[in-house]
């Protein structure tokens, strides 16, 4: 990134092409707290650390997971503030949608829609690039989806994958896991078993989140004592 | 007279048993004179949805070519066709739009839904929707065509008789409103096929 001089605008390219802005925003990305996601064949779970600055912080005040339909739910890496004005939006286009046609949004629809919105402000003036990347968990007609959504708009479907600080770690760890045919409860358990890999400390329901969704179709964030659960499931 | 009786307009949809049947006239008018008698008031969005549009034939034409834009972008979007549940939540929200200058139409919805149940639903010029299980009307001879179907409907009629039945009800009653006739156009859809077939009535 020896580009410094087209660094001042995020809307100028560099002479080798790239977007700076937006390489410092996937570093912001990089120096997250851990996210993943794995897509079983009857659920999708996301699950990420959260480590909080202080131990007098209210642990139940935070809520990295969040839903955006009852069919779809949402984590994050990198800046917390940008994730929520971008989970405002999605929810937003997701209620607009159903207002509309009187029918749930696909996900693809819903991540499409936010990509945009993403890529928007790497095109703009006087606006920066989101500070995260999305991974968004939903269940539709299509079956279970897991996507991530980049700073630069860019979106990928994946069957299993990590972001944030730990990430090649996360991601070999997964592929060395990852089947075809896992069900929802061996998924959450790899997912647990992939936090712990770089996890920092000692792993408790209070200090990672996990979210998951069933056939049911309903996203769903676990309590703390059903992450103890399956922690000493794991055990 | 009213703006929605300038150009004259029959319409029905009925329900069988897995099958859907929509009729229309085929009259186009300015008020008492007769200026077409192929005139077309329904359209396919795809093959197992169609849409009828009574009232005035200019915002027929119209808010048709705008349904059909929205169709075609929801169907390169979402790669898949929309439902007939959606296109009526669809139609009720463009026909909302214009809620103080509305299009001057009554449309008639009726498509095969998931599993190839049929649905169908009219809707009033400002997008209430009125859903039925059996038929639904509009135009200008809608209560001709209420009570030709009132007393001529069965539940769960197989393709051919909902065809005889949706067409004697049609040819009754627009024999009774000078406005609409001059034949009729009937569209008769199961879950495999399409028949499309003109009907000729009193030819005034």
């Amino acid at each position: 990134m020896g580009d410094s001089q087209y660094s001042f605008s995020l809307t100028t390219f560099s002479p080798s092409g790239k977007l700076v802005q937006i390489e410092h925003a996937l570093t912001a990305v990089g120096s997250g707290q851990t996210s993943l996601g794995i897509k079983a064949v009857n659920g999708v779970v996301i699950a990420t650390e959260k480590k909080l600055p202080s131990i007098l912080v209210d642990e139940t005040s935070v809520q990295k997971i969040q839903s955006l339909t009852p069919n779809i739910g949402v984590v994050y890496s990198g800046m917390g503030p940008d994730s929520r004005v971008l989970v405002r939006k999605s929810r937003k286009q997701a209620e607009q949608y159903y207002r509309l046609y009187k029918e749930p949004i696909p996900v693809t629809q819903l991540v499409r829609e936010t990509a945009t919105v993403m890529q928007e402000f790497t095109q703009s003036g006087g606006v920066r690039p989101f500070g995260v990347s999305l991974l968004v968990a939903g269940y539709d007609d299509k079956g279970p989806q897991l996507y991530q959504v980049d700073p630069s708009g860019s979106y990928f479907s994946w069957k299993a994958s990590a972001m944030g600080k730990n990430v090649s770690n996360a991601k070999a760890f997964l592929e060395k896991r990852y089947t075809e045919d896992m069900e929802l409860d061996d998924a959450v358990h790899t997912a647990i078993l992939t936090l712990k890999e770089g996890f920092e400390g000692q792993i408790s329901g209070k200090n990672i989140e996990i979210g998951v969704i069933d056939s049911k179709r309903i996203f769903k964030v676990l309590s703390p004592s059903e992450v103890e659960d399956y922690l000493q499931e794991v055990e | 007279m009213s703006i929605f009786e300038y150009n004259g307009s029959a319409l029905v949809a009925m329900v069988g048993k897995n099958c859907f049947a929509i009729a229309s006239d085929r009259r186009l008018g300015v008020q008492l004179q007769t200026i077409a008698t192929d005139f077309q008031k329904i359209y396919r969005i795809h093959n197992k949805l169609f849409i009828g549009l009574a009232g005035l034939a200019t915002d027929a034409q119209t808010l048709y070519q705008r349904l059909v834009f929205r169709n075609k972008l929801y169907h390169l979007r979402e790669e898949r066709d929309m439902k007939p549940e959606t296109f009526a939540s669809l139609v009720s929200a463009v026909l909302y739009e214009k809620r103080f200058g509305p299009y001057f139409c009554q449309p008639v919805i009726a498509g095969l839904g998931d599993d190839d149940k049929p649905f169908i639903c009219t809707m009033d010029s400002i997008g209430a929707k009125e859903l039925a299980k059996d038929f639904v009307v509009a135009g200008t001879a809608s209560e001709s065509l209420y009570g030709a179907c009132e007393s001529m409907f069965k539940p769960d009629m197989e393709a051919e008789e909902l065809f005889e039945t949706i067409s004697q009800a049609l040819i009754s009653a627009v024999d009774r409103d000078c406005l609409s006739g001059w034949g009729g156009h009937v569209y008769l859809v199961t879950p495999t096929e399409v028949t499309e077939r003109i009907l000729k009535g009193r030819m005034d």
